[in-house]
């Protein structure tokens, strides 16, 4: 879009023509993902899962639509039924359906923290795209919204003290929580009229979802996307047209991905829920373990971490630090002061990077379980990494580190089949020399 | 500005995690928590193997119907299986005249009214009936089971950790408390009116055991009905009534599996087809890319014996 | 476009008072729209807080004339489980025995019952912790060492006046607003 050697949209037939002057759409679809849109030529299969986050978006919404021509929202048993009797028995492939979308949501999730981590590692989130990786956590925590009603729906037991367990986060907050609280459920606990909001607002949100990834793409269409070197895109050798390069590529991917999920629908549907959900809600009797679905674990662990009253109620400190975990990634720009975009060229960065993604993972295992003394220790000391790693370490590492030397630019660094990514200082000063200041990050 | 408000954030949470961190820790040490009975003597389900396991499982219907024999002349005395229906019988190979009767013979009647007066009443089943709870309510199930719930049965195997196996264990898990758990738990001794299984996550259920003899149920199909045999059947009826389309599925997944392979495969060798053009001029590059990683242990090797000669 | 500016220019130099008028007029209409707009959301706003049917529910009477000491029940309030307890005298004894200053909650037992009336224990039965349902409110179950309630999800363990000895709860179990309507009935919220 913004390269000058992006091909231009010809109508190839009359009716073409005649659609272009009235109503240009397939010029704006040509230009967006059609072979009018250059893509760095040097993208590693990364890449591939933006592309797929929509395919699963896409799932979602069309199995989610055809489910709500099923689905009671009623607290006292129909919700239940209609989804583990009607649905999942007697309606025509509703079994199918109903286990592509559940393990669907899991899925989006999967494609979405690698699209996220991606994103981390390679410093996609800095300037000029510093909008597009902010859209993008405003998706994230759509998602989440989404995520979390759709999972009440059902109304389980896992369903019902989930929704008494995350509204109850307001509660924490003095003198206005409770009465939040009660606005958001609709009553004093989870009931028919949370269940009935709930619903409204599941089937709402894939579509604002839908818009904000719009103006995702939107804005990564401006500076184009990044790439593994995080070079700059210099001329027309750097690119390649999106199509056919890249839908070939995202095509067969998707279809090795779907597979996956094809095997985990069909073969093990249950294996990312939890059991208690096929237990009918029930406000007198609690579950031995609240856990949410797995893709929140991290986050129950920031919760869960802080266990002392110390100037604030420790419930109150957990609640904030939960908040603060996802909204510290929207000043990352700012954060992240190292003017090399790409971790290949950051050698002290890569090690915290994946020091990161353990970290992350300790976190889920220590959200996910019953909480043990050593689980409780090992969560909170990965809480204190999560916060160091983005709030005192990331800053500090951007002004110490040296980088190294960034390929002059993405065809140079492909041409000369140098292995310029994670290449050891020895290779790469046998390169040719070039011009030593860094030139990624304008 | 953003990163010095960033960072004294950062440090406030850590500090104040620091300070839960090692009181749990002092707190750990000084006062260890009290092992309980109910996590030492608890045990995993015991191992069970039914025809429908795995990607390829089917069910098989003869044990089906032995289980359903089970659940009418055993479960079925207190245990409900409300999201089931009689038609559905006719997926285990029941024909619809037997399904009929079936329906019709059930010792539970539904709650129905008297077509001349509209009082309450309650009538035969039907086929299309879902099998008629054995209490009207929860406190009238409770008021006879010394306060305790009998679940419904419909999706038990789901909303258990451990399925089946764990139908199967808890039926035949019943025995005497051990002298060992009172001996290091003495205020652990199973209550009155509980009965001792180390297979229930609380170690004293209040189900009686309901298997209790050979012979209790006698098979049509002339298997012989071992306590054991009678629990691996009603284990296996249990799977079926909670995902009567597991066979179902389970077919259909091999054939969409082997779709998408193949789709994936053609997709694979167009891309290739398609980037060969542009390969060839520039490879790929990418920490995961194959050429690359085969490229750098070359130079790797090189290197050495380079130094080395 | 130069001249429409100019024109514009000279308009309002020559009619400064109809422009006055006209900016009154924009001023006036748009912030009688934005008023609008607020005071139509408030419908939108308000539909989510409890209806009148829930607000129905929110208080309940409840008879404790067949309570006997040493026993309690559990009634559903909100949706939520209350105990009602009538507390022996030896467990008043034991409540008011406990030095205040070591408790986590510190509160004694005529703070948490209304004035004359120590032996009657109304306390929501939801575990201060995550929100479980404490044994102890019914026959036989188990109370833990404290003789009051204990919740079976994460151990914690509440005295005779429902108020936290051990375990992870941070607060003892909460008392609702009550009061008492006859000696025999007690209304709950």
């Amino acid at each position: 879009m913004s390269f000058s050697w992006a091909k231009p949209y010809e109508p190839k037939s009359a009716l073409a023509r005649w659609m272009d002057d009235r109503m240009p759409l397939p010029r704006l679809v040509y230009g967006a993902i059609g072979g009018g849109y250059p893509v760095p030529r040097n993208l590693n299969y990364f890449w591939n899962f933006g592309v797929l986050a929509g395919i699963f978006l896409t799932i979602q919404i069309v199995t989610g639509i055809v489910l709500a021509m099923h689905f009671m929202a009623s607290a006292d048993g129909g919700a239940f039924n209609t989804v583990n009797q009607l649905i999942m028995r007697d309606v025509n492939a509703g079994w199918l359906l109903r286990y592509a979308h559940m393990n669907g949501a899991s899925f989006f999730f999967i494609v979405t923290y690698i699209h996220i981590f991606r994103g981390l590692y390679y410093g996609s989130y800095k300037a000029p795209r510093e909008l597009v990786w902010m859209l993008g956590l405003v998706i994230y925590l759509l998602m989440m919204a989404t995520a979390f009603m759709g999972y009440v729906l059902p109304w389980g037991q896992m369903s019902y003290w989930g929704a008494q367990v995350i509204t109850g986060f307001f509660s924490a907050f003095p003198l206005v929580g409770e009465p939040i609280r009660v606005w958001l459920l609709g009553g004093y606990a989870p009931d028919q009229a949370t269940v009935t909001r709930f619903f409204s607002l599941h089937y709402l949100l894939p579509f604002v979802i839908f818009g904000v990834v719009i103006l995702h793409i939107w804005a990564l269409h401006i500076p184009g996307s990044s790439n593994p070197t995080g070079v700059d895109v210099k001329n027309e050798r750097d690119t390649l047209p999106f199509h056919p390069f890249y839908t070939a590529k995202d095509g067969w991917f998707a279809g090795a991905f779907l597979t996956l999920f094809v095997i985990v629908t069909y073969f093990a549907p249950d294996y990312l829920g939890h059991p208690d959900n096929y237990i009918p809600a029930n406000p007198l009797s609690t579950p031995a373990h609240i856990v949410p679905e797995w893709y929140f674990w991290p986050f129950y662990a920031i919760l869960k971490s802080f266990t002392v009253n110390f100037v604030l109620p420790a419930k109150l400190w957990g609640v904030l630090a939960m908040f603060s975990s996802i909204l510290l990634l929207f000043l990352l720009p700012w954060l992240d002061t190292s003017p090399v975009r790409s971790g290949n060229y950051r050698p002290i960065f890569k090690r915290f990077f994946w020091l990161l993604v353990i970290d992350v993972a300790l976190l889920g295992w220590a959200g996910g379980f019953a909480p043990t003394p050593m689980r409780v220790a090992v969560g909170q000391a990965a809480t204190i990494y999560y916060f160091l790693h983005f709030l005192v370490i990331l800053p500090i590492v951007g002004r110490i580190e040296t980088p190294l030397p960034l390929p002059d630019s993405i065809s140079s660094s492909v041409l000369h089949g140098e292995d310029a990514e994670s290449a050891p200082a020895a290779i790469a000063s046998k390169r040719p020399p070039r011009a030593k200041t860094v030139t990624a990050a304008n | 500005m953003i990163r010095v408000f960033g960072f004294l954030v950062g440090i406030t949470f850590a500090g104040v995690l620091l300070i839960s961190l090692i009181s749990g820790v002092a707190t750990y040490f000084a006062d260890p928590p009290a092992a309980l009975a109910s996590t030492v003597f608890h045990e995993e389900p015991k191992a069970l193997h039914l025809t429908s396991d795995g990607p390829f499982g089917k069910f098989d219907n003869r044990q089906l119907q032995r289980g359903f024999q089970v659940f009418s002349e055993v479960c079925t005395a207190c245990h409900s299986l409300k999201l089931v229906a009689f038609r559905d019988l006719k997926q285990i190979g029941y024909n619809e005249p037997e399904v009929k009767k079936i329906a019709s013979d059930w010792k539970i009647q539904v709650p129905s009214i008297n077509d001349q007066t509209g009082e309450p009443a309650t009538r035969p089943a039907i086929m299309s009936d879902t099998f008629p709870a054995p209490f009207a309510n929860e406190v009238a199930a409770r008021a006879a089971n010394n306060n305790a719930l009998p679940p419904d049965l419909s999706l038990i195997t789901k909303a258990r950790e451990g399925g089946a196996a764990y139908v199967y264990s808890l039926i035949t898990g019943y025995q005497t408390q051990p002298a060992a758990l009172l001996k290091q738990f003495p205020d652990a001794k199973t209550p009155d009116g509980l009965y001792y299984n180390p297979y229930f996550a609380n170690l004293n259920i209040a189900m009686p055991p309901p298997l209790t003899s050979n012979g209790q149920v006698s098979y049509a199909d002339g298997t012989n009905p071992t306590v054991d045999q009678m629990a691996k059947d009603i284990a296996a009826f249990l799977v079926w009534t909670a995902e009567p389309d597991l066979a179902r599925r389970h077919a259909d997944g091999i054939a969409v599996t082997i779709f998408l392979l193949f789709a994936t495969v053609l997709g694979y060798m167009a891309y290739t087809q398609l980037w060969a053009e542009a390969k060839r001029k520039v490879a790929p590059v990418g920490p995961l890319d194959s050429a690359n990683k085969a490229r750098r242990s070359r130079a790797a090797r090189a290197a050495r014996i380079t130094t080395s000669g | 476009m130069a001249t429409q500016a100019e024109s514009a220019t000279l308009d309002h130099q020559h009619h400064g008072d109809g422009v006055r008028r006209r900016d009154f007029l924009n001023v006036a209409a748009v912030s009688f729209a934005g008023v609008g707009g607020v005071i139509a959301i408030a419908p939108l706003i308000v539909q989510m807080s409890p209806s009148a049917d829930v607000l129905a529910m929110a208080s309940i009477e409840v008879d404790i004339s067949k309570v006997v000491p040493g026993q309690g029940i559990k009634v559903a309030w909100r949706k939520q489980p209350v105990f009602v307890r009538n507390l022996m005298p030896k467990e008043i004894a034991e409540a008011n025995a406990v030095d205040i200053s070591s408790l986590r909650d510190p509160q004694t037992l005529a703070q948490r019952t209304k004035p004359g009336k120590q032996n009657w224990l109304i306390t929501m039965g939801v575990c201060t912790h995550l929100g479980c349902v404490p044994l102890g409110i019914s026959e036989g179950e188990n109370r833990g060492p404290y003789g009051g309630y204990f919740c079976p999800c994460h151990g914690s363990m509440y005295d005779t006046a429902a108020r936290i000895r051990q375990g992870p709860a941070p607060l003892n179990l909460q008392v609702p607003d009550y009061s008492f309507k006859s000696p025999t009935v007690v209304q709950i919220g």
